[in-house]
């Protein structure tokens, strides 16, 4: 079969360009090798869309940044996802820092970035009560946001199946070969014959680079980790605290995540395997140590999960996004932070780019922007909880006592996509909460096994060789 | 499936009881008895019962029944009461919130959302375990790190096993329990994992459960890091040193697909946040009188949402009490207020009730932040009693009877453990005082 274009990589980069591409009358497919999109770099980040004017407008990133900055309104007004302008405010603690602030605020002005105000120590006690004393001035800067951002990449991925896309998941690309103008792309899960291929491999993207034999970088691993507090801090910061940043890092952030928890993090470390997502001693002890000097409050008692995340940071330390020597293999490689910010405005550029490599873009009428919302039965008002619980019954069961997930909400996100318990998780919250899944495991692998009619045997936490229960020995091997 | 139907859950309530475990069922019970027309049990699950379904081992009731039970008969026998006292049990039902003034919102799978008030409230939610995020074990997050609670579920209610060969972090019952549970499946157990110098689960279960099946319990040692991408594929475990830090250059891996967490239990006071009660930050739960009412007045709080209990024998004493009070409370009886304040002291961590009255006799309970081999409880100047060998993990029972607090006229008393000199008698190794005969509600 042949298709325009098969895209690599179902991360945010990928989910993103395939919704955009949907628009036009355009035969795609997205391979991914995990067995959900966003299972990659993009479920594990700090959730941030960035102001705006952290990064230099010299570097691509920078400029990509501010773009897809504005662009997430719309995205989240059509696809539902959560995601909230709740402000960030950069913070100096010492004298030496304020000409960071004033550095910020000029290159966020210079970028068009609105807003940007350097607040005193009397305006930040009003706003932010629970900030150290020792913060004698803050950069504020109002659009930035927090998302969810692997509720995103499924937003984006269904929205663009609803419009076409064939996506293929638990697939890895094993080999890539050009005929003419056609591509073979070769997965674990059958062949491809595209006239383009995307990139946007994530931390594979060099290897990808390689199998089509066009190798110009380096993707190099660094380790950020996370920690999620107890709800019990819910509300301490407002907006996302950032230290005042380093040459190599933003530094420990304060983030009021979308869904009200507070998380903190992340670390950044060079790592040589791409499937390192160890937590350590030292992460946890670097983590805390600094957010204690920034918001005295948060104490590592109140750890509830922690994770990590992997930045694909190139040689250049800048996005690597445009065509190669091979013609139709076009990267979209690199995609460090500002990334999720970034790839709204990251996907349309690659459409410009497929545009001028000879790919026609005709719009389709019948694009339909928009995907079915789902309900989430914690949020609607009593009335509206009544009314949906006797209407449909299934949202009358909680799954999840800790987060109040009812299993329609569970039954939902298995309809639309969810195959593994961390699928689940990510699109219900089910499993996030204070207990971590020691009651909701046992009900979400019920309903996962009746919905896809599988054997609790068959039924992972993220796909691969990730199984939850065996059966007895007197019983045999499934 | 024991489950009033959706019509008849009614508007109002004298007494609705939050939770149907063995606390719940129990003070259901004793408020009916104590005179409570109406009382409603809510409960979440699809029967009440609570985790005693999942408990098929033996070593319930000794205290309460003077039998040897398992949970489910222990919970099946508690159950059958309440049908006959004419309690309203309404199951797969979750309350979604809860107010000062006792209305309780909640969904039922089958009527729907529901407003109903009550005029006493008794909580009973009891406990969740802790989880790997709580003590921040560094490493990889595979399949097959779960909590000692759900592989019980997993293999006594569905059928399943959690793995192959088995690590358990933490010594508390619920990981020596499934110890020998999972060793009986043909499931190899590695070992036990506490950082603690001692355990942290009763006596008798080391002995059962490890003891009788050769397997190890290593002390003052912990798991320092999870291996495995998918799968949990080995742990590194390490001794750690007084202050409990790991001493890395002694450390080793035991290779396992599974590590069980059984690091403690947290009472369960969402709901309770939510009307707040105050809570005490040592035990996690709210802060009760000597009749188990919490701070708002007519909400009562019983079993391990209040504290976690040893044994489910205590837990149903201390709901019969928050039961028989709750009852009272809406028939117009109220015993004279607590006139005493227990304050924790030397070597306690914590004393349930908070407050004590001088007119009548009280259970209190308390557990002691370090072992101590002979010691003495020491209640104030006015009492002092020798006890053998106290440990964290066993909860001591004290009486405390009108007759000592009569020459005593200040409002606080503290509660010590301190250490005894000189050689012990045989007198002196009694510490266990009859358990005196409790009010089990007549059929």
């Amino acid at each position: 079969m042949l298709y325009d274009v098969v895209i690599i990589g179902g991360g945010v980069i990928g989910c993103a360009l395939a919704r955009e591409l949907m628009r036009y009358r355009v035969h795609a497919v997205l391979v991914e090798k995990e067995s959900e999109v966003g299972f990659g770099i993009s479920k594990a980040n700090s959730g941030i869309i960035h102001g705006g004017h952290h990064a230099s407008p010299t570097t691509l990133k920078g400029r990509l940044e501010w773009d897809g900055n504005q662009m997430w309104d719309q995205l989240c007004a059509e696809l539902g996802f959560g995601f909230k302008r709740i402000g960030e405010l950069t913070v100096a603690v010492d004298e030496a820092q304020l000409a960071t602030l004033a550095k910020l605020q000029q290159q966020g002005a210079d970028k068009g970035v609105p807003g940007l105000e350097i607040w005193l120590p009397e305006r930040i006690r009003h706003e932010e009560p629970n900030l150290s004393a020792a913060v004698i001035a803050a950069l504020h800067a109002p659009t930035t946001a927090v998302i969810n951002p692997y509720e995103a990449c499924f937003a984006l991925a269904e929205n663009a199946c609803r419009n076409g896309l064939e996506l293929v998941t638990a697939s890895a690309v094993t080999a890539l070969t050009a005929t003419g103008d056609t591509w073979t792309v070769q997965t674990t899960r059958g062949s491809f014959h595209p006239r383009f291929v995307i990139n946007a491999a994530g931390l594979y993207a060099d290897r990808i680079a390689e199998l089509a034999g066009v190798r110009s970088f380096t993707i190099h691993p660094r380790k950020g980790e996370e920690y999620l507090l107890d709800r019990r801090l819910a509300g301490i910061v407002k907006q996302i605290i950032f230290p005042c940043p380093t040459p190599v890092s933003k530094g420990i952030l304060v983030i009021p995540t979308y869904d009200g928890t507070i998380m903190v993090g992340p670390t950044a470390e060079s790592v040589d395997d791409r499937e390192d997502l160890t937590t350590s001693l030292a992460g946890a002890e670097a983590v805390f140590a600094a957010v204690e000097g920034v918001v005295p409050g948060i104490s590592e008692r109140d750890c509830i999960a922690e994770f990590a995340g992997l930045r694909a940071v190139a040689d250049s330390e800048d996005f690597v996004i445009g065509p190669t020597a091979k013609r139709g293999f076009i990267n979209v490689a690199g995609i460090q932070s500002p990334g999720l910010t970034a790839a709204p405005a990251i996907a349309r550029m690659v459409c410009d780019l497929l545009r001028s490599e000879g790919l026609p873009l005709q719009l389709k009428p019948d694009f339909t922007a928009s995907v079915p919302k789902p309900l989430h039965f914690a949020s609607l008002s009593t009335a509206e909880q009544i009314e949906l619980a006797a209407r449909e019954p299934r949202y009358g069961h909680i799954a999840c006592r800790c987060e109040t997930v009812s299993e329609g909400e569970v039954v939902d996100a298995i309809h639309r996509g969810a195959r593994t318990l961390d699928g689940i998780k990510f699109r219900t919250r089910a499993g996030m909460g204070r207990c971590q899944g020691g009651f909701c495991t046992a009900r979400c692998m019920e309903l996962l096994a009746r919905e896809l009619g599988v054997p609790y045997t068959a039924i992972t936490k993220r796909g691969g060789g990730s199984w939850i229960v065996c059966r007895r020995q007197d019983e045999g091997e499934a | 499936m024991i489950t009033v139907k959706a019509t008849q859950i009614g508007a109002t309530y004298d007494v609705v009881v939050v939770g149907g475990g063995p606390a719940g069922m129990a003070a259901a019970l004793a408020a009916k008895d104590a005179g409570a027309a109406r009382v409603l049990i809510i409960d979440r699950e699809k029967e009440a019962g609570g985790i005693l379904w999942q408990c098929i081992h033996a070593g319930f009731g000794l205290h309460y029944f003077k039998e040897e039970l398992t949970g489910p008969e222990y919970a099946q026998r508690f159950l059958e009461q309440v049908l006959e006292h004419d309690i309203d049990v309404v199951s797969d039902t979750y309350v979604l919130d809860i107010d000062r003034n006792k209305q309780v919102k909640l969904m039922s799978g089958a009527a729907g959302v529901r407003i109903i008030s009550a005029r006493a409230a008794v909580l009973a939610m009891g406990a969740r375990e802790r989880t790997r995020g709580a003590i921040r074990i560094p490493g990889t997050r595979p399949a097959g790190v779960m909590t000692a609670g759900l592989a019980q579920k997993f293999v006594n209610l569905l059928g399943y096993l959690p793995g192959r060969r088995v690590a358990i972090l933490g010594s508390g019952d619920i990981g020596l329990i499934m110890a020998r549970r999972l060793t009986l499946e043909g499931v190899e157990v590695a070992g036990v994992f506490e950082i603690m110098p001692h355990a942290n689960g009763l006596g008798r279960n080391i002995v059962q459960c490890l003891h009788d099946f050769g397997i190890p319990l290593h002390l003052s040692t912990t798991v320092v890091h999870i291996h495995g991408r998918d799968r949990v594929e080995k742990v590194t475990v390490a001794p750690v040193d007084d202050r409990l830090h790991p001493i890395m250059d002694k450390c080793w891996d035991v290779p396992c697909d599974t590590l069980l967490l059984s690091i403690g239990l947290i009472p369960e006071n969402e709901l309770s946040r939510q009307i707040q009660v105050r809570l005490d930050p040592v035990t996690g739960g709210p802060v009760v009188s000597s009749t188990m009412e919490t701070s708002v007045d007519g909400v009562f709080a019983c079993g391990n949402v209040v504290h976690i209990h040893d044994l489910v024998d205590f837990v149903t004493q201390e709901a019969l009490l928050a039961g028989r009070h709750a009852g009272e409370c809406v028939t117009g009886k109220r015993p004279p207020a607590d006139n005493i304040r227990l304050v924790p002291g030397e070597n306690v961590a914590y004393c349930v009730p908070h407050t004590i009255s001088t007119d009548r006799e009280h259970t209190v309970y308390l557990r002691v932040r370090r072992p101590l081999e002979r010691s003495c409880l020491r209640l104030g100047e006015v009492y002092e009693r020798k006890l053998r060998y106290v440990f964290p993990a066993e909860m001591i029972t004290l009486k405390v009877r009108p007759a000592i607090l009569q020459k005593f006229h200040g409002d606080s008393l503290a509660v010590h453990v301190l250490p005894r000199d000189g050689s012990a008698s045989p007198e002196d190794l009694d510490d266990a005082e009859q358990p005196t005969v409790w009010h089990i509600p007549e059929a």
